[in-house]
């Protein structure tokens, strides 16, 4: 029973790993940067939340109404004013960048909020359902049912749209996507815009079931990167696979073995992975034909 | 040209002869300033006798900085203290602060700055025993003292240094009164514990653990966790799995306030819950875990707020003018931040000297101190034999001290039987 409750928790936190780790994988797949800021916009997701739950008195979830359209107006002004000018070395230009936007974020959010940990709260934030002798707090499953149904509302923005066509040219070869008419620029705008987006979202929930402070981006980027390299650059369906087995491999090592050496496992798995399929488990070879 | 006085050429050497003049007058005057200024400064100099110095590495980000802000406020109360009485040999105190990030690199980068760049007169210690052990060693490389109060790990003692001397009870003794009151009160009985593995955090548990199992307590189960653990479902559901009455968490915040939130979630209510820390950070704990979860949760401490030790009462008045808060939600860190401080006044004041060489000498002859948390005497290592260690618990939303018995501070008697999630009285 216990390793049926470390595979249903693993699931449950899974989840919302994969949304966080979804906007970082498409990032790279359109404008191939990595986001090193996500842990920090991460974080910002949840003191926005943290503070409209506070002043206002919003329910965690309804602050997301407000959080969620923020963020992607920010994701694309971070694009359109910080990441477009860059004309030579992108890629090292473009993760120094986000670096820089990390750091301005963290200490902006240490002044603000000083750094106390803090906890986002709602009435049901501590209540659970017992189904079959296994225990399922409410506030992951709640988490777990919205990071599902936005991860197939971007499937479908990716796979059924003309944006979506867009957004799949441009990671196959933005040359030749730009040579047929579409706007590139554009297009990495707007990726920028939902991975930002859904860092707000993966903000509220960490936030619903963590304390915080402005230093805990730290953790979080690392074990996102991982996601994201052991699911595959580029493939949202790769993360969420990725985030479900690193958190039930680490859960299920912890309660049946030792939590030491949960992380350990989990490495020793992306390492082999990673000799036989160096694109990750669900990454496309040869994603850039130029 | 030969000067004339007479017409055009008259008038032109006047002017000439003018403006000379007050050339020099201005470069008089100018000269006159300069002087009276610097022989008013040097005045002033030796009116205002140079200040002390003392440099701290704080932890404002990072892991450690939730307690990192704390320990800065103590120290701050205390220099605001001390320079309400004169300062240190009718000296100020200045304290000079860099943030270390919580990082054991950073830490030794400041070290080095305070000691050869800014060439302070002291240090005192960081936050924690990570910090606290590589800051310890650049410290002794140039021969400084490092006096802390929060860095009791027993490895910063194991080393051989002569130079590090910590005021609080040291770690490993921390958990030992609520295991002797476990040992004379209770059955023995299986026992959980979750620790994280932290050279300060770790030992609390250990030694406690290995004090009970001597007596007969068994483990229940026994779980070290690495301190970049995020999620503790797995930890939480293998205690809730014992199904233990007796709870031991080596955790720091927010491990422990995720601890017991997931301990809330599955309505898992050990009789008796201990933890290492965060259950001593006041309001940001009630308002973590919520404030009708508090109920009968303990924590160790080596310092009473009401305690009549000394300087405690003006500390605790000097933190509340400048921070605000009541004196229940002062962190444990400012007291141990403050008590560092207040050796390092003692014994520079008997010494009559700044010289950190006889600071040494003199911290390890075996003189006693006094300090907020109680009385300071070093034993051969640098830690503190005349600490004690209390335990303090939330009762009906005030955290009040609870052991040790027959100590000479008023406790309140512990509550064995901890309540339902969510019916703290008074919450």
């Amino acid at each position: 029973m216990l390793i049926a409750q470390a595979v249903l928790e693993g699931i449950l936190v899974g989840g919302f790993y994969a949304l966080m780790a979804a906007g970082l994988t498409l990032v790279f797949g359109v404008m191939d940067i990595v986001n090193f800021a996500i842990g920090a916009l991460i974080v910002l997701g949840a003191y926005l939340s943290y503070a409209i739950n506070i002043h206002l008195h919003l329910d965690p979830f309804v602050s997301l109404f407000i959080t969620t359209p923020l963020m992607t107006v920010l994701g694309v002004a971070i694009y359109w004013f910080l990441i477009k000018p860059i004309k030579t070395d992108r890629v090292v230009m473009s993760l120094l960048t986000m670096f820089a936007v990390a750091t301005l974020i963290e200490g902006v959010l240490d002044l603000t909020f000083n750094s106390g940990f803090v906890q986002i709260h709602a009435s049901y934030i501590n209540n659970s359902m017992k189904i079959g002798g296994l225990n399922f707090p409410l506030v992951y499953v709640l988490s777990f049912l919205l990071s599902a149904f936005l991860l197939g509302l971007l499937y479908l923005v990716t796979y059924r749209t003309k944006f979506g066509r867009s957004l799949r040219a441009s990671m196959q070869n933005p040359v030749a996507a730009r040579l047929v008419g579409i706007n590139t620029d554009k297009v990495s705008a707007i990726t920028l815009g939902i991975g930002i987006g859904l860092a707000a979202i993966g903000g509220m929930i960490f936030g619903t079931t963590n304390a915080f402070n402005a230093s805990s981006s730290y953790d979080l980027i690392s074990r996102l990167l991982v996601i994201v390299i052991l699911g595959g650059f580029g493939s949202v369906g790769g993360a969420l696979v990725s985030a479900i087995f690193m958190l039930v491999i680490e859960d299920v090592v912890a309660v049946v073995w030792t939590p030491v050496w949960g992380s350990t496992v989990f490495y020793t798995i992306l390492i082999v992975v990673l000799l036989v399929r160096p694109q990750g488990l669900f990454g496309k070879k040869g994603v850039r034909a130029q | 040209m030969k000067h004339t006085t007479s017409g055009l050429g008259a008038s032109r050497y006047s002017s000439y002869r003018r403006r000379n003049i007050l050339w020099a007058a201005a470069g008089t005057a100018l000269l006159l300033g300069i002087t009276t200024g610097i022989s008013g400064t040097a005045a002033s100099a030796a009116a205002k006798p140079k200040p002390i110095t003392i440099g701290i590495s704080v932890s404002l980000s990072g892991d450690f900085s939730g307690d990192g802000l704390a320990t800065e406020q103590g120290y701050k109360v205390w220099a605001a203290v001390q320079n309400s009485h004169g300062g240190i040999l009718g000296r100020r105190v200045v304290l000079k602060f860099l943030s270390d990030a919580s990082s054991p690199t950073q830490v030794v980068t400041n070290y080095q700055k305070f000691i050869t760049s800014d060439k302070v007169d002291f240090v005192l210690g960081p936050y924690s025993t990570k910090l606290t052990k590589p800051a310890s060693l650049i410290a002794n490389r140039y021969r400084y003292v490092m006096l802390e109060g929060i860095g009791g790990g027993p490895s910063v003692f194991s080393r051989g240094l002569k130079n590090v001397f910590d005021v609080s009870a040291s770690a490993t003794y921390q958990l030992v009164t609520f295991a002797q009151w476990l040992v004379k009160t209770q059955k023995p009985q299986p026992v959980a514990y979750a620790t994280m593995d932290d050279p300060f955090i770790q030992p609390m548990v250990d030694f406690a653990r290995s004090y009970l199992k001597a007596h007969g307590f068994t483990d229940a189960l026994y779980k070290v966790y690495p301190a970049e653990t995020s999620d503790f479902s797995p930890i939480a559901s293998s205690i809730e799995a014992t199904n233990a009455k007796i709870v031991i968490l080596g955790t720091m915040p927010p491990d422990g306030y995720a601890m017991i939130q997931n301990f809330v979630q599955a309505k898992y209510n050990p009789e008796m819950l201990i933890e290492a820390s965060g259950p001593d950070q006041g309001s940001e704990f009630v308002k973590a875990v919520g404030a009708t979860n508090t109920q009968g949760i303990m924590v160790p401490n080596t310092w009473i707020a009401a305690s009549k030790n000394y300087q405690n009462a003006e500390m605790v008045k000097t933190y509340i003018k400048m921070y605000g808060g009541t004196a229940d939600a002062i962190s444990a860190d400012v007291p141990e931040a403050f008590s560092a401080g207040q050796v390092l006044a003692q014994a520079v004041s008997h010494l009559k000297t700044v010289s950190n060489p006889k600071l040494q000498a003199y911290l390890h002859s075996g003189a006693s101190f006094q300090s907020a948390q109680g009385p300071v005497k070093f034993i051969a290592d640098g830690e503190n034999g005349g600490a004690t260690p209390y335990v303090f618990q939330w009762q009906k939303g005030k955290y009040v001290p609870v052991l040790p018995l027959n100590g000479a501070d008023k406790v309140t008697k512990i509550l064995v039987n901890r309540p339902d999630w969510g019916t703290t009285p008074g919450a």
